[in-house]
Order: structure tokens, then C-alpha cells, then sequence
């Protein structure tokens, strides 16, 4: 397959060079070429006017259901999904079955991405099967491939658990990403406030993710370890981490576009497809949110992508399983911002292609010469109908089905290979 | 009522999708139904041929007993299916079931299930006409109606009424339908019970929520008491239902706070002496079994509208 490309009068947006300007982009043989290179003849050219050229988006929260629940979601499926929606790069959370908490399951997830459309970073366990009980060899599983641990899906109930844990994953260099949530209090099945009262469903107060959200900050902060805070939902946690990164706390954060999109006003029909956890919260979070994506207080956008079937969702809303496929609108959705002047052009690549590499670790999010080119490239005026004949995942779980969505990738490319396109 | 009304709803899933407009039709169209009751033939040929299915997912004996006399009083053939009886032990879905009940060709499916919204989910996969006889905490409408016919007959208004409701405000679509109801039709709701049994926010709902059981009760014109359940789930809401009945329970001499005139309510069954004093619950101003007795006329009128909508 051909890895030689010049992409042609595209606004190059790289953020790790500073760069932003319209030209070309020229990739040889799978890399992005430096100053110095010299394009081979008849390089085939790709015409990029009137879009951005960016460095491949990395989505650090996806599940993408395989070894477990292949009806659903596999690796292949997943990550055509991604491509679509313009992630070169996933993270694929460890809840599969049998859970990724050992380096066997690593490897076959591994194995199994080498046909994958997208680059894919496994995610391991932090607990043996994500039970919060012993901590999983967390060293092997470095050792095969795992970038970051996490028991997502779950809280880490036992402080002391959390607290080895951070410990340990930090001599490894590994990431711990906290599903940050007090499960005494998450009971119920949508944001407790006005409207779960009006519809008559249990609750889940704001105070549920905060109180993990600050024990997970003080546990870093108090062994000098590294920790990154899942799908954020609250301005409540917005502020806890905003403080602690004041005070130098090594932490980072990350919410997904339903978080900054939705409210739980949405919920009011009982859609199935408005059931996540945490869930959708008031206005005044979702405000709080844009606000903490602007300002930095939150470093990336993570879809939280997680395909249920019609057997999980065409039921009550009590029963109805929690999630949201993402990967395919997650861009368009994070438009939205960057129109409404939330955000400029260079922090929607920062959110989505620099900070998630950077946190993780590996070496993406970059168009400096000698990186492997992972490039995707945005029409931010191309509209479309998000309707099911659209969707690439396995699932339809989506409460943005029949939504009119502005700007999309229309090219994305893979260590020089094209892996995705809506151009002639 | 205005000429050139019709009621304009298929399905009866809240009072919250009803306009005054509409409650003022029903009421009145019940009024008209209740006389039927007191025939020594107690039937009428308005529904013959028609079949209606009582769906009831959770236990439930005077709101199913109640719809089934008003079916059969309209001369529809009812059939019931409850939960113990139905596939969903089997592990079918509650969507699964509504395709097959639907492919049955019933005019009206009434349901009540523990989940809120289940109703708005079955009517999305039915041809038939849905009625909701309660879900989870969200709605109870036709409680919620009977409830507005009974202070009306007693008042001859629901205007510039005060209400309060008293109790377990949090796990009561009683509650919630009657919120809605009154507060749309004009009286103010006052609402009191410990904290733990006030929902979130329930003032958006119009509910004013008061900080002492004097304060509910004070020159109240209805005076609406819940049933009370000491824990749900492992939540702790209570700690005994002793306490309760001396802090929170209506006693005659709390009564007195009330207009003389006071009606005293309640959805049943009564615990007597938790909620609601044994001489308070008979007691002159009572009108607990008129609420039963409308419940019939309210279901009847129910079933009526729906059917001119299919």
C-alpha cells in the first residue's frame, strides 16, 4: 500500500510545532517528511483546500467489546468506527470478558489490532477481573502493551487499593485512568434534580462523582503519583481539579462530547440512548464544562464509545444498559465549540490529538518531521444527516441519531495509509 | 365546555400531557358515567365488542378491581395478566410482550409496571390505546383525576384551593399526578415530609414545600396523606414508623389547623395509625371512600375518550 503523499493547500494545525498555516504536508514512506526531503516524482497528491490538516485524533476512552461481547463491538468494527470519525489512535478499556487483566488477554487484543483500520492501545485492569480486590500484575502487562490501567466501568471502591495502586502503576510509568465514583450513591439511573424528579427515576446526585473525584486528587497528591480522571461530568469535580492543578497535583481529566452537548433535559421521552454513567447532568455543569475545556482545566476529549444492541436498550430506562457509541461524532460534536468561539482550532487539536497522546504517553499527536504519519483531515463546513444508514459501529446506540452535524474528517490516514476517505 | 372540543389524546400516560382543558372534560365526562353506578342494572352497551387487556407488572388490587368494574360496566371484555402469570419470568422483554399482546388487536392495554416510563414505552410498539395505572414514582393519572373529582364534588371547585400533601412525596406518583393536577387546574399544593422523602427540585413542579407539618396543614382546604414505607432498598429514609406517625402523622388535634371544612384524603390502603390516625381516616371529614367510588367513574371516562380517539 502506497505511504507516500503530498497533501496540497490545507491548513496544517500542529500545535507540538506551533504550526498553523496553509500548505502542504509531504509524507514519505510512511513518515512525515522534513524540511530537507525531497518529494519523490509523481508523488500522488491529495487536495486538502478549504480543510484542516491535523495530526491524527487519539480517542483515550473506547470499548471496543472484543474478546466478550463481539455482537456488540469488535476490534475490526470499533476501529473502522474510529477511522470514520478521524481517531488514528484508540484506548480500549479492559471491562471485556475475560477482562483484559493479565498479559495474555493483552497480547490476543494486540494480535487481533494488527488488522485493525486503527492504531489500538490497550488499556489493562487495575483489580484482578475488575473486582477491587488484588491488584493485577500490572508490570506484565506493561510489558506486553498495555499504555494505562483502569477498572472502568467500576469504581475503585477501596481507598487502600487506589492508593497501591497509584504507587505501583508508577513504576511502571503507567497511567491510572479513575472511574471516579461513589457507589453508594450512584444508585440510580439519570441526574437527580428537576427532571428525575419529573420523570419519576432514581437519581444519581452530582456529589456521587465528586467525593471520588477529590479522594483520587488527595491520594495523588499525597504520593506524588500520576492520576487521570475519567469522563468528568461536574463542575463540581471541574473545580476540585482545578485547584489541585494549582497546587501542582499531578493530575489530568478528560469529559466526552455528550457532556458538553446534552443535559439531562434530553432524558425527558425516557430514551435509553440518555442513559450513560455517569450521566447526563444540568445546564449549569454542561456550562462549566466548555469552560474547563477552554480554559485547560480539563485536557482532553474521550468518547466513553460504548456499543450496547437493541437487547440492552429497547427496554425500560431502569434496566436499560449505561452508554453511548461516540467515535463517530465526536468531531462534528466538538465543532460545535470551536463555532461557537468555546474553543479555537488549535485547542480542539490539543483536546483530541495532542493531550490524550501526551497523557498516555505514546508517540501520536505530532506532525513533526520523523513522526509516523498519522494525519487526519477535517472539512469543518461539510454537513450530513447522522441518520443509521451513516453509522460504521455494530451498535446504533446514540441519542444523536437524525442530528444535522457541520464539519467532519473526510481523510484519515495511518502511518502514511489511507484508512478512511471522502475525497475523490 | 366550548364547542368544537374534542379530546385529543390516544393514550392517557400523564396528567402532565393533559391541558385544564382536557382534565375539566374528563371530570365532566366521568360526572356524566358516575349515575350508571347506581343503576340496579349497572351496564351499558358503550364498549361492547371491545377488549381491553389489564397488564399489571407489579401487585396491585383496588386500581385493577377498578378498572376492571368500569370496563364491564361499559360492557368490554377485560382480560387480566399479571406479572407472575406473564412471560417475563421467562426472560421475554416488556417490548416482546407488547408485540404479542398488540398482534392480539386489543383497543386499550392498561398497565402498571415498576419502572417509570414503561407506559411511554409500551405505547411506541402497540396499535392499541395505552393507559397508565402507575409507573415507578412518575405517574398515577388516573388516581390523580379521581382525586380532582372528589375535592371538586366536595368543593365545587378547584380553584384557589390550598392542598397539602403530606408524606413520602419522593416514591409517590400519587403525589406527582396530584401536583401536576391541582396545580393546573388552580389550587396551590403545599407539600411536607421528612427530608428524606422530598425529591430534588419537586418545587419546579409547583409544589411549594413547606418546613413544619403546622405549616402545610394551616387553613388548608385538602389535607392528602401517603402511605408510608420505612426503607427502600437498603436506603435508610426512616428510622421507625413510630417516629413517624408522632412527627409526621395526622392526628385530629393537627387537623384542627386545617378549614373546619377540611377533606382529609388518601390514595390507599392506610396504615392506620402511621400516616393517619384511625379517628381521622373514619372520621367526619373523610372522604376516603367517595375517592374510591369516583375512581370507577374516572376510568370509565377514561376508557370512553380514549376509544373516540382510535
Amino acid at each position: 500500500m502506497n505511504t507516500t503523499w503530498r497533501i496540497k493547500n490545507g491548513r496544517i494545525i500542529d500545535p507540538t510545532s506551533n504550526t498553523d498555516h496553509i500548505g502542504d504536508l509531504l509524507i514519505i514512506d510512511g513518515c512525515i517528511a522534513g524540511p530537507d526531503q525531497v518529494a519523490p516524482p509523481e508523488v500522488p497528491e491529495i487536495d486538502a483546500s478549504g480543510c484542516w490538516v491535523v495530526p491524527g485524533l487519539t480517542d483515550m476512552h473506547v470499548h471496543l467489546r472484543e474478546p466478550g461481547a463481539e455482537y456488540k463491538e469488535d476490534i475490526l468494527s470499533g476501529t473502522r468506527a474510529a477511522v470514520a470519525g478521524g481517531f488514528t489512535g484508540v484506548a480500549c478499556m479492559p471491562n471485556t470478558s475475560p477482562v483484559n487483566d493479565c498479559m495474555a488477554v493483552t497480547v490476543m487484543i494486540l494480535a487481533r489490532a494488527g488488522q485493525a483500520a486503527a492504531r489500538v492501545y490497550p488499556v489493562g485492569a487495575i483489580s484482578k477481573g475488575i473486582e477491587g480486590h488484588q491488584l493485577a500484575e500490572l508490570g506484565e502487562m506493561k510489558a506486553a502493551g498495555v499504555v494505562a490501567v483502569s477498572d472502568d466501568g467500576h469504581p475503585v471502591r477501596d481507598s487502600q487499593l487506589m492508593r497501591r495502586a497509584l504507587e505501583y502503576a508508577g513504576d511502571f510509568g503507567l497511567m491510572v485512568i479513575s472511574h471516579s465514583e461513589e457507589s453508594a450513591l450512584s444508585s440510580g439511573v439519570m441526574n437527580e434534580g428537576a427532571m428525575s424528579t419529573r420523570l419519576g427515576l432514581k437519581g444519581i446526585p452530582t456529589a456521587a462523582e465528586s467525593i471520588m473525584v477529590y479522594r483520587d486528587i488527595a491520594l495523588a497528591e499525597f504520593t506524588g503519583k500520576k492520576v487521570h480522571i475519567a469522563h468528568v461530568s461536574t463542575a463540581m469535580s471541574i473545580e476540585l481539579i482545578r485547584s489541585a492543578k494549582a497546587r501542582g497535583v499531578q493530575v489530568t481529566a478528560e469529559t466526552a462530547p455528550h457532556y458538553f452537548t446534552l443535559t439531562d433535559e434530553a432524558v425527558a421521552g425516557y430514551d435509553t440512548n440518555t442513559k450513560m454513567n455517569p450521566p447526563l447532568r444540568s445546564a449549569a455543569d454542561r456550562e462549566a464544562i466548555r469552560l474547563a475545556l477552554a480554559d485547560g482545566t480539563l485536557d482532553a476529549i474521550a468518547t466513553d464509545h460504548a456499543p450496547h444492541s437493541i437487547l440492552e436498550k429497547e427496554t425500560e430506562f431502569d434496566t436499560a444498559a449505561n452508554g453511548i457509541i461516540g467515535l463517530e461524532t465526536a468531531l462534528p460534536l466538538a465543532l460545535v465549540l470551536v463555532r461557537d468561539k468555546v474553543i479555537d482550532e488549535k485547542q480542539l487539536v490539543k483536546l483530541m490529538a495532542v493531550n490524550p497522546a501526551t497523557i498516555l504517553g505514546i508517540p501520536a499527536g505530532t506532525l513533526c518531521s520523523g513522526a509516523a504519519a498519522d494525519v487526519t483531515i477535517i472539512d469543518p463546513k461539510r454537513e450530513f444527516l447522522y441518520t443509521e444508514d451513516e453509522v460504521v459501529s455494530k451498535s446504533r446506540n446514540t441519542p444523536f441519531l437524525g442530528w444535522q452535524l457541520q464539519g467532519r474528517a473526510v481523510l484519515t490516514m495511518v502511518g502514511g495509509e489511507l484508512r478512511y476517505s471522502l475525497l475523490t | 365546555m366550548a364547542t368544537g372540543y374534542y379530546f385529543p389524546h390516544r393514550h392517557i400516560l400523564g396528567i402532565e400531557q393533559l391541558s385544564k382543558e382536557d382534565i375539566s372534560y374528563i371530570l365532566g365526562t366521568a360526572d356524566s358515567f358516575k349515575e350508571i353506578s347506581d343503576r340496579p342494572i349497572k351496564k351499558v352497551p358503550t364498549l361492547r365488542g371491545h377488549t381491553i387487556i389489564n397488564l399489571f407488572f407489579e401487585p396491585s388490587t383496588r386500581t385493577r378491581l377498578s378498572f376492571e368494574v368500569a370496563a364491564k360496566r361499559m360492557s368490554a371484555d377485560t382480560f387480566n395478566i399479571s406479572a407472575s402469570t406473564s412471560s417475563t419470568t421467562k426472560g421475554e422483554t416488556l417490548v416482546d410482550t407488547a408485540k404479542n399482546i398488540s398482534a392480539m388487536h386489543p383497543d386499550i392495554i392498561i398497565i402498571r409496571h415498576s419502572s417509570s416510563g414503561a407506559p411511554n414505552l409500551l405505547s411506541r410498539y402497540v396499535k392499541a390505546a395505552v393507559i397508565n395505572a402507575g409507573d415507578g414514582a412518575h405517574e398515577h393519572p388516573s388516581q390523580g383525576l379521581l382525586d380532582l373529582m372528589t375535592v371538586k364534588e366536595h368543593r365545587g371547585t378547584l380553584s384557589g384551593l390550598k392542598v397539602a400533601i403530606i408524606g413520602d412525596i419522593a416514591h409517590s406518583r400519587v403525589a406527582h399526578s396530584d401536583i401536576v393536577g391541582f396545580t393546573k387546574m388552580g389550587s396551590e399544593v403545599h407539600v411536607y415530609g421528612p427530608s428524606t422523602l422530598i425529591p430534588k427540585d419537586i418545587n419546579q413542579l409547583g409544589a411549594v414545600v413547606c418546613t413544619s407539618l403546622e405549616q402545610a396543614v394551616q387553613d388548608a382546604d385538602v389535607v392528602m396523606t401517603l402511605r408510608i414505607q420505612r426503607e427502600r432498598q437498603n436506603d435508610p429514609l426512616l428510622p421507625s414508623l413510630r417516629e413517624y406517625s408522632r412527627r409526621f402523622g395526622i392526628s385530629r388535634s393537627v387537623l384542627t389547623l386545617a378549614r373546619p371544612d377540611a377533606l382529609v384524603m388518601h390514595p390507599g390502603p392506610v396504615n392506620r395509625g402511621v400516616e393517619l390516625n384511625p379517628d381521622v381516616a373514619d372520621g367526619p371529614q373523610s372522604v376516603i371512600l367517595d375517592q374510591v367510588t369516583n375512581g370507577v367513574a374516572v376510568r370509565m371516562a377514561l376508557l370512553y375518550l380514549v376509544m373516540g380517539n382510535t
